[in-house]
């Protein structure tokens, strides 16, 4: 054990488990999980792998001014006020030409966003988006519009769940530590996992069943569930009658969609169909249909996600033992930190992205960012001219990153501020390295769930190199615009103390556990009469009148996908336990030892037929786009589907263990920088042709 | 005599290999050398589901040591209390007969100091009244630091509970 230990929150991926920090001296010792939240020092290998991120220099260690054409790597090393000004004096004459809207900010989302948010919206500007076009888009504006609830606005109670289903979650391999811990804690308690994919993968072989089904049919398979559960009266009658609307209409709409339909379209038997609806029938209100994480997959999406949604709230699952628990802030018990963000005056141009003009139905909470291409190229609705991209990295993300880069070269300005050298970094202006997350503090978040609360990330060891904390960044950048009053702090500690005012407690109070509990149970609300539904009507919404009011139907009709050229395969993409979203990982010393590149898998008869074997280098091509990927068989896919893990085919020279290893799947993504009526991009309507190279 | 044992429960492990990157931030394993390892078997379908088994494999801490026998400078030593099989630093030449001897190779080659390391179930830790990281660590909790005949009784309880009739 080290000399001191520090709670704090991991930062090797968006799931943010709470963590302690083993400190020797000024190194890390090791990286736990925080045993009071999480029953034990479990933590994810990625999360274990911190350590090896601190001290690695194949990351920027000073502020760097492009000294070349963008992208050609050419950087010269600059002091921090030097960058800053920079930076300010471009943005300054931007606003002044094009006005405060022509400047866009993004991240990737999450809890720990004040400070980016407030500084976009200090200098007047509404368009802070996120990275979730690229992600929970369609689930989050589905969730929003059947239950009024953000897509993390629910907590899963997975340990007393008798039934999950999910449609293609990989909860134990696109892991969070804390979840995977009780999902198996689950299957433990005897609970069972219903797994549906396009492909087997770890979750799927700890699945009580697992349907293989046929790619782009999931939504049929949705509709034959609820046709199911209601004509078979399943469903919890006392719950559909208290909280919802629209169980007539939704039961009209599910008529045609029998079983022997959906056997027809996805390929699971139809028996084994209603076996599932009467399962999840007896099962509930302990039941979970997933949600979905990473949903931007098709373009009817948005369909698929009210209808998971709709299986939920037929099952009466909303706050029951076992099923989804909706969140609680620290504001529900009267002790709300104090926000920043809540201080500035909401900007009042409308957004770059469209979001509440030309997509009424679609939230402007996560933005478009597959827009962003778009309106750079047309000005419409209006130029924009400077990008600040703060620990997102759009390159590495989104579809057809050439695209990307060609729009942004109307960019008068594009900044990253990262931990890492991104994709999108090395084709930037200007890269503002922040200390990673062992290095630095930040603001206190809350922890909204049945027990609200805070929790803290804290620096553990000080930092390695010339960076700097997000909380220092942004504020000396509204300083020198001019807004420096919206940052009204000195150090951290000031905005800690601040933030907590009127709560009655205090920075110290996170030293026993790393987090503060505002209640000692969890606080759980009336099934009859208390429940909380955010929707216009105060319930669960079958048939919104707010989609239809913006022209969105409340139901659409099937569709079959899109059909299948002959020697084509759909591209489906995924994550590994020991890598996670784009480049955070793939250049770990620790992680790339265990994966440095990504395999194409593929159906052995396929690979027969192609006279493909085991290894094979293989070319693999899209509308001109080829990338190389060594091959793997597999008995256990879609034979209509390829699988390739994302997040590799690292266009950065100064990462050199992941530097060109693999194939990138985004680069293949040809032509998918749309938005579909989720806000996701459709990802999964990639195809591709696959030969062995030559 | 050995007293303790690392019990898997593959009903829970994943195969996400954390045990392993615990292990290696522990000891400081440089690329290449890995104490433990997780050995992913399959697929193979049981009851309709292609199933995975995932063998982990820390280093056995034989009673008869093939290690220790065969180590010409005494460094690989099993320790009198508890049986631990460890390698002094100081007396390792690098030889690697031990790698040799073991059936399993367990015993791995450290290419910064070139010298052998090997798991020692964290003596460390365990001096310290701790467990070894990598059943520390582990994302669902699938290892148990045990003796071994808790380990039997583990196995023996999960099986009798698995033909149970009375499950629920
Ligand atoms: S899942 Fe792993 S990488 Fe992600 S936050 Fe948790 S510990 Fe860190
Ligand atoms: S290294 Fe091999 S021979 Fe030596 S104790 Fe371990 S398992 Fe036995
Ligand atoms: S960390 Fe635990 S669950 Fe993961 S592979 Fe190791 S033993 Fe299995």
């Amino acid at each position: 054990m080290g000399s001191k230990r520090v709670y704090s929150i991991c930062a090797m991926c968006t799931g943010r488990c709470p963590i302690v920090v083993d400190v020797n001296g000024n190194e890390v010792e090791h990286i736990w999980g925080n045993p009071h939240l999480l029953g034990g020092y479990h933590l994810c290998p990625r999360g274990a792998a911190g350590k090896a991120l601190l001290n690695d220099t194949e990351r920027p260690q000073t502020p760097l001014i492009r000294d070349g054409e963008r992208g050609s790597g050419k950087w010269k090393s600059v002091s921090w006020d030097e960058a800053l000004d920079y930076v300010a004096e471009k943005l300054k004459k931007i606003i002044d030409t094009y006005g405060a809207k022509s400047v866009v900010l993004s991240d990737r989302g999450g809890a720990i966003t004040e400070f980016e948010k407030t500084f976009i919206a200090a200098i007047g500007s509404p368009n802070y988006f996120n990275h979730h076009a690229a992600c929970s888009n369609s689930i989050h504006n589905a969730h929003l519009s059947v239950a009024g609830l953000a897509r993390n606005g629910v907590t899963y109670d997975y340990k007393n769940c008798k039934y999950l289903v999910s449609f293609g979650r990989n909860l134990l391999e696109s892991l969070v530590t804390g979840e995977a811990k009780n999902v198996i804690d689950m299957i433990d308690n005897g609970g069972k996992l219903i797994q549906i994919d396009v492909r087997w993968n770890y979750t799927a072989a700890k699945a009580d069943r697992f349907f293989l089904i046929n790619p782009g049919t999931d939504y049929a398979l949705a509709l034959a569930l609820i046709h199911v559960i209601i004509k078979d009266s399943l469903y919890d009658s006392d719950f559909v009658k208290r909280w919802t609307v629209g169980f007539e209409e939704l039961s009209n709409f599910v008529k045609p969609y029998t079983p022997e339909f959906a056997e027809k379209e996805t390929g699971i038997p139809a028996a084994e169909i209603v076996k599932l609806a009467h399962d999840v029938g007896n099962a509930k209100p302990s039941v979970i249909f997933h949600l979905g994480w990473m949903t931007a997959w098709y373009s009817n999406d948005f369909y698929l996600r009210r209808a998971i949604c709709s299986l939920n709230a037929l099952l009466g699952v909303y706050e029951a033992k076992g099923g989804l628990i909706i969140n609680k802030g620290p504001a529900a018990v009267g002790k709300p930190l104090k926000s920043l963000l809540a201080q500035v005056p909401k900007p009042k141009d409308p957004r770059f992205d469209g979001c509440g003009t030309k997509y009424p139905h679609l939230s402007g909470q996560w933005g478009l960012a597959q827009e962003l291409a778009h309106v750079l190229l047309t000005d419409d609705p209006y130029p924009v001219r400077a990008y600040i991209v703060f620990r997102h990295d759009p390159l590495a993300s989104l579809p057809d990153p050439d695209f990307f880069r060609s729009a942004f070269k109307k960019l008068d300005l594009l900044v990253s501020i990262d931990v890492n050298y991104s994709e999108t970094g090395w084709f930037s202006d200007v890269i503002l390295p922040e200390d990673t997350y062992l290095e630095r503090t930040d603001h206190v978040i809350a922890r909204n769930g049945p027990k609200p609360g805070y929790i803290l990330r804290q620096a553990a060891v000080q930092r390695r190199f010339d960076t700097r904390p997000r909380w220092w960044i942004f504020k000396e950048l509204a300083n020198r615009l001019g807004v420096g009053q919206y940052f009204p702090y000195n150090s951290i500690e000031e905005l800690i103390a601040w933030q907590l005012e009127g709560t009655g407690y205090k920075l110290e109070d996170f030293n026993e556990k790393g987090y503060i509990e505002l209640v000692d149970k969890p606080i759980m609300w009336d099934r009859t009469d208390g429940l909380k539904f955010k929707t216009p009507s105060g319930k669960i919404e079958f048939i919104s009148k707010k989609l239809e009011d913006a022209g969105v139907p409340s139901f659409i009709p099937y569709e079959k996908p899109i059909e299948l050229k002959p020697g084509r395969f759909r591209l489906v993409t995924s994550k590994c336990a020991l890598h996670t979203q784009g480049r955070t990982t793939s250049n770990n010393r620790l992680l790339n030892e265990y994966v440095s590149e990504n395999h194409l898998y593929i159906h052995e008869d396929k690979a027969v037929e192609l006279g493909i074997k085991e290894g094979d280098l293989l070319e693999v091509e899209n509308e001109g786009e080829k990338q190389y990927i060594k091959a793997k068989l597999t008995k256990y896919i879609h034979p209509d589907v390829v699988f390739m893990l994302h997040g590799f085919g690292d266009d950065v020279p100064l990462r050199t263990r992941s530097f060109g290893k693999g194939a990138s799947d985004i680069r293949l993504q040809k032509g998918l920088a749309k938005v579909a009526i989720g806000g996701n991009c459709p990802y999964t309507e990639c195809t591709v042709s696959v030969k062995k190279a030559n | 005599m050995g007293k303790y044992y690392i019990f898997q429960d593959q009903k829970r492990c994943i195969g996400c290999y954390a045990c392993e990157l615990h292990c290696k931030t522990k000891n400081n394993a440089p690329e290449g050398a890995k104490l433990c390892r997780i050995v992913p078997t399959g697929p193979q379908v049981v009851k309709g589901v292609p199933r995975m088994h995932f063998v982990f494999m820390p280093c056995f801490h034989c009673e008869k040591p093939w290690c220790v026998y065969a180590c010409p400078t005494g460094a690989m030593t099993k320790r009198a209390k508890d049986g631990i099989v460890y390698v002094n630093q100081d007396l390792c030449v690098g030889c690697k007969n031990c790698i040799t001897a073991c059936p399993w190779g367990v015993p791995q080659w450290n290419s910064e100091t070139g010298k052998v390391m090997k798991c020692d179930f964290c003596m460390d830790r365990i001096d310290q009244g701790l467990e070894p990281a990598c059943v520390t660590g582990c994302t669902t909790g699938a290892l148990k630091f045990v003796s071994p005949s808790e380990a039997s009784q583990i196995k023996r309880e999960k099986f009798a509970k698995d033909i149970s009739p009375l499950k629920k």
